[in-house]
């Protein structure tokens, strides 16, 4: 079917405001007599308070109050407290304070005396594993989404075992697997068996999360950062205290999340409790660079171990997957599962066994972070798989594509349950790439050497789950004829906000001009939706734009036929109009049908609504009720299995040898993202997520001293993102364009693989160009290349992570 | 960490005279250049100093002119973008063009100062977050213990403390013999480069010969090494607003095919730049090649003492110190 919309571009309507820097943030947030908020944060790793000193800096000028800990709402052990009394992090927030001015507030933070008792700190997960080894909480080290809080301790027997490059592999409270490993590797031509590191990064986004907030009328106003305008609110109400229907969020814009301000977090809902103690007086929390990196959470990082078995033409016979995750000082976000689930959906083991040991650290707290675990999973996998390629003496793009996902993904299977996928070309991917990129030619130059530099090729895959059901949309058609699209989804700086919405403009055949989009806060009324993040936005918002769009469409024939006899089965739309199929005589214009909505009221004007929506839409859609044609609806099409995202990358690099320096020349991905809605967005995703898996293949890291556990890389220049700078000027990409059955308009999103195929692509180019040797350890820092090259050992010990 | 500088005083005189009468006025006044090192500091409340005397806006400090010798001076509050598209500085000295294009990102070379880059403090990350160092005015340090994280660190010269110079730049100075021309007690006095860059065994609490109340003034490059044959390279984890962790920078005179005298300078690997004066030695008078580059390698990183994470520099110096040699081939 041809659109007028989908798969075209348009310009957002928001991109002025982000171009000239008239766009407000969170941070930008003034009021009348607005106090300023700051945190004392700890000053070690691991601690009690015992006591709290404030009689010097309540002397401060402008000081006008504390927050304590007990005043605050405190979660479970393992949770993620708002304010602490037994900080588990250097940073941790332990005090705030308001003052007059920012001035004041921070220098009333360092006349604080908190005298804190130091207790058994640990930063790597293995040390907490040994017999005696520090618990990172009192009473357990180990916890995880389903992962009971525990104290889990390895025998020394389990480490004994366990070469010194090995993984020891202990109990493991995470244990699935399908099919018969034994027979796999029984009919395995080649075994390939290594331990790997995959190190903790963090977000690294431009905007920290600041945030203000005052209460007015029993309602708590609150300005925060966030990727997901809708799904954040509940869990801010919760950390707030009160009803979600007297909380009013405003979230217009977000500087970069990248999965950290996926959700609510303690930081958000500050300042509205400082502000409820001052009795509702505006509260400014600016968030500091280094308390962004402390308290903006990390991608997880692995210590990890595998087996896998390979039959002559290359296909995977069996795999056994061993990994400890970083869990950091809370549960954290179960990077661990998706694990297991992306190495079987982009490999498709027939025989499989996944353990896996969430362990918590004091370090900073982890979150997920684009395609967590999925990413991680590529960048530890996929060198593996050239190893075993080399061994076989097949070309790497066959050994994949043997293995990977197709034709619409049928027979293709994912995780413990083995459940179906809803469509897969992954396979067409690798296929296509590898044809756009001149694999076969190119790649008969690897190793090539030109002086000191060796050049290499890279190819890699990578999954993650790209879609969801179950939301609801909201559309209004006011009277003169403009369409409103009320989306709750985020601004995160993809448009995809703006291009799921031209699902309902598409579905109503409405002109792009015609369209309003409402976003931004409660105040624009709505819809619960759930998150940006997951890539799951385009798959999921473009089913609830497609159902309210087709209630509008409904009720708008219905109104027709109401007003001009016949059934509305008698009648259909056209260029904002309604018309008679019998003899295509136009009976009103939307416009009109508008306002007949407003005049006959009821569910056309949205004061009767369907039962089974979520109690924010029902909110914002009594808001507007009477203001127009009110389209309204709860997605409930027919979703069967897993909606995956899925991209095939390919890179060339020089690797020069004699200084480590990697120089990336070219860089292709290829996307399986169903149909391409917005080609300029899929454009803009695979080059910055290319650029964002650089860094995490290259320089990306944590770093702690395990004397003091205090993270060193907590700024922008010890965290090394990379920049332009450090990129090709030119990256390519394409995609199959291959619609996904279960999405009315065959769009999947696929945000989160464009970085880890782009990663792990990289590190595979850079031990194809270095004659197949593998770091194993993820990111491949320059002082690494210049070690294996020069032939002396590595400086890390074995498998220690959170360090250089 | 509070991102919120303290309260100081802040002085914006327009003459050195003015500057130097405000440092001798107030014991712990702070001099800021272009401030890209200090506002650091400040905003991390490391350093909290209450006068700070902002030397920005004294025009006799910024410029870059011809000298009678042949050379260039150049003010020491001129930026480093101004010093990397001058014109005189990128033909006659394309090591200092290079180096300084090298310096952090636009932004910060568009704002930073020479004189800053090469008087900065060093980057060490136990120092620049407030441990209570050697160099701190401590007893102990940080970076040379059985944890430290140390991959920036120093090969050698170490004397308790085992930070590097950080500076692209300063390297520069040294091999193309530039003096340092320094406003002291009322006096101008020059200081060659290869004595302006202090270790800690001299003065553990700072990285120049800068004493509470100098003002450096400018640069001055001799024409000796004018139009010579030039090489900078520095290795970095990034492109851009990095450290080195290991840089080269060497100027070379040719007779024929044959080196005839060389300045070789080594940047990351130690307080100061360090010259590779046996490098230097083994390549003066030789024709660049495969055997040279054999021998250059053997002695370019002769004494060092890595630490826990910090032997990669060892290779890595070697490999630069021959790859200077074979541009000249």
């Amino acid at each position: 079917m041809a659109y007028r919309l989908i798969g075209n571009d348009f310009t957002p309507p928001d991109i002025e405001a982000k171009v000239t820097g008239s766009a407000k943030y969170a941070e930008d947030f003034r009021a009348d007599g607005m106090v300023h908020v700051k945190v004392f944060g700890s000053p070690m790793p691991h601690a009690k308070v015992k006591s709290i000193d404030a009689d010097e800096a309540m002397k401060i000028p402008g000081f006008v109050a504390l927050l304590l800990p007990d005043e605050v709402k405190q979660p479970d052990v393992t949770g993620f407290p708002i304010l602490t009394s037994e900080p588990k992090y250097h940073g941790q927030p332990i005090v705030a304070v308001a003052a007059e001015t920012e001035q004041a507030a921070a220098d009333t933070v360092a006349a604080l005396k908190v005298d804190l008792e130091m207790l058994p700190f640990v930063v790597d997960p293995l040390d907490s594993l040994r017999q005696g080894g520090a618990n990172a909480l009192e009473g357990g080290n180990v916890s995880g989404r389903g992962v009971d809080f525990q104290e889990l301790k390895w025998t020394g027997k389990d480490f004994a075992a366990a070469a010194e490059n090995e993984l020891p592999r202990g109990a493991a409270p995470i244990e699935w697997s399908f099919g018969d490993i034994d027979a796999g590797f029984a009919e395995a031509a080649v075994i390939v068996e290594d331990s790997f590191v995959h190190a903790t990064n963090s977000h690294h986004a431009m905007e920290p999360r600041s945030a203000a907030a005052f209460w007015e009328n029993g309602k708590c106003h609150v300005w925060g950062s966030t990727q997901s305008t809708s799904f954040a609110q509940p869990g801010l109400a919760r950390m707030i205290g009160i009803e979600l229907k007297d909380l009013v969020f405003v979230a217009e814009y977000c500087g970069g999340g990248f999965g950290g301000k996926a959700t609510s977090y303690p930081l958000m809902a500050l300042p509205a409790l400082m502000s409820k103690k001052l009795g509702g007086r505006p509260c400014h929390l600016r968030v500091s660079r280094f308390e962004e990196y402390a308290n903006g959470m990390a991608r997880s990082g692995f210590q990890g171990w595998t087996r896998l078995g390979f039959a002559s033409d290359g296909r995977i016979t069996a795999a056994d997957i061993f990994v400890v995750q970083d869990l950091g000082p809370t549960t954290g976000f179960p990077d661990f599962n998706n694990v297991g689930n992306a190495f079987s959906v982009v490999f498709q083991p027939p025989n499989m066994r996944f353990r896996a040991v969430p362990v918590l650290t004091n370090t900073v707290p982890k979150g997920p972070q684009r395609g967590p675990g999925e990413n991680q999973t590529a960048n530890m996998f996929e060198p593996l798989i050239d190893k075993a390629a080399r061994e076989l003496g097949i070309d790497r793009i066959a050994m994949r594509e043997v293995n990977a996902p197709g034709n619409g993904g049928v027979g293709a299977k994912i995780g413990a349950k083995q459940g179906p996928l809803t469509s897969a070309f992954l396979k067409e991917a690798l296929t296509q790439g590898a044809e756009t990129f001149g694999w076969a030619e190119r790649s008969a130059n690897s190793g090539m050497r030109k002086g000191p530099k060796a050049r290499g090729y890279g190819v890699a895959s990578a999954y993650h789950s790209a879609g969801s059901s179950g939301f609801d949309g909201l559309v209004r058609i006011t009277p003169d004829g403009t369409l409103h699209v009320h989306t709750g989804v985020g601004n995160l700086g993809t448009y995809s906000y703006g291009s799921t919405s031209r699902v309902a403009a598409e579905v109503l055949g409405y002109d792009w001009d015609h369209v309003v989009i409402e976003r931004g806060g409660t105040a624009r009324h709505i819809p619960f939706n759930l998150g940006q993040f997951g890539s799951n936005t385009s798959f999921t918002m473009a089913r609830t734009n497609y159902v309210a769009a087709m209630d509008a469409k409904a009720k708008l024939l219905e109104i027709a036929a109401s007003s001009h006899g016949g059934d509305p089965d008698d009648y259909d739309i056209s260029d904002e109009r309604i018309v008679r199929k019998s003899d295509m005589g136009v009976v009103m214009t939307f416009a009109e049908a508008a306002q007949m909505a407003v005049d006959m009221g009821d569910k056309y004007a949205g004061h009767v609504l369907p039962d089974d929506i979520h109690e924010m839409t029902r909110t914002s859609a009594m808001a507007i009720a009477g203001t127009g044609l009110v389209g309204v609806a709860k997605d409930t099409l027919p979703k069967d299995g897993t909606a995956p995202a899925l991209t095939a990358s390919f890179v060339e690099v020089d690797v020069d040898v004699e200084t480590g320096s990697v120089e990336i020349l070219d860089f292709l991905t290829v996307s399986d993202c169903g149909i391409v809605n917005h080609p300029t967005g899929l454009a803009a995703q695979s080059r910055g997520g290319a650029v964002m898996g650089f860094g995490l293949a290259l320089t990306e890291r944590h770093i702690y001293d395990p004397a003091y556990g205090i993270p060193n890389a907590a700024s922008f220049y010890h965290g090394k993102p990379l920049s332009y700078l450090d990129v090709p000027l030119n990256t390519q990409w394409g995609a199959v364009n291959q619609p996904d059955p279960q999405n009315p308009m065959g769009i999947r999103g696929v945000g989160e693989p464009l970085q880890g195929s782009a990663s792990a692509a990289l590190l595979c180019a850079i031990s194809d160009a270095l004659g197949g040797h593998l770091f194993n350890r993820i990111p491949v820092v320059t002082d690494m290349i210049v070690n294996a090259a020069a032939g002396q050992p590595q400086s890390h010990k074995p498998l220690a992570t959170n360090t250089v | 960490m509070s991102d919120v500088m303290h309260n100081f005083e802040l002085y914006q005189p327009d003459s050195i005279q003015g500057a130097a009468d405000l440092l001798g006025e107030f014991d712990d006044a702070w001099i800021i250049a272009g401030a890209k090192d200090s506002l650091g500091w400040f905003k991390d409340r490391v350093i909290q100093p209450s006068v700070v005397v902002d030397i920005g806006g004294i025009a006799e400090l910024t410029g870059i002119e011809e000298t009678d010798d042949g050379g260039l001076y150049i003010g020491a509050m001129t930026t480093l973008t101004d010093v990397l598209e001058n014109p005189l500085i990128r033909d006659r000295y394309p090591i200092l063009s290079s180096s300084a294009s090298q310096v952090a990102s636009p932004q910060i070379r568009n704002a930073g100062s020479i004189g800053g880059n090469i008087s900065q403090d060093t980057r060490c990350v136990y120092y620049r977050t407030g441990f209570p160092c050697y160099r701190a005015g401590g007893n102990t340090c940080y970076a040379n213990t059985p944890t430290a994280m140390n991959r920036d660190h120093a090969l050698f010269e170490v004397s308790r403390c085992v930070a590097v110079t950080p500076s692209d730049t300063a390297p520069a100075m040294v091999a193309l013999g530039a003096s340092m021309v320094i406003r002291r007690k009322g006096e101008d006095i020059e200081v060659p480069a290869s004595e302006y860059f202090i270790g800690p065994e001299i003065d553990i609490t700072r990285m120049t010969v800068l004493e509470h109340g100098d003002i450096l003034l400018g640069i001055r490059l001799p024409a000796d090494w004018a139009n010579a044959r030039h090489y900078f390279e520095k290795v970095a984890d990034r492109n851009t607003w990095d450290f080195a962790l290991v840089s080269i920078t060497m100027v070379a005179k040719m007779a024929g095919n044959a080196i005839e005298d060389v300045a070789m300078v080594c940047g990351g690997v130690q307080c100061t730049p360090r010259r590779l004066t046996e490098v230097e030695d083994v390549v003066r008078g030789e024709v660049p090649g495969a055997e040279v580059e054999t021998l250059v390698r053997r002695v370019a990183s002769r004494g060092a003492q890595p630490l826990n994470f910090n032997h990669f520099k060892i290779p890595l110096m070697e490999n630069l110190a021959a790859r200077a040699v074979r541009s000249l081939a």
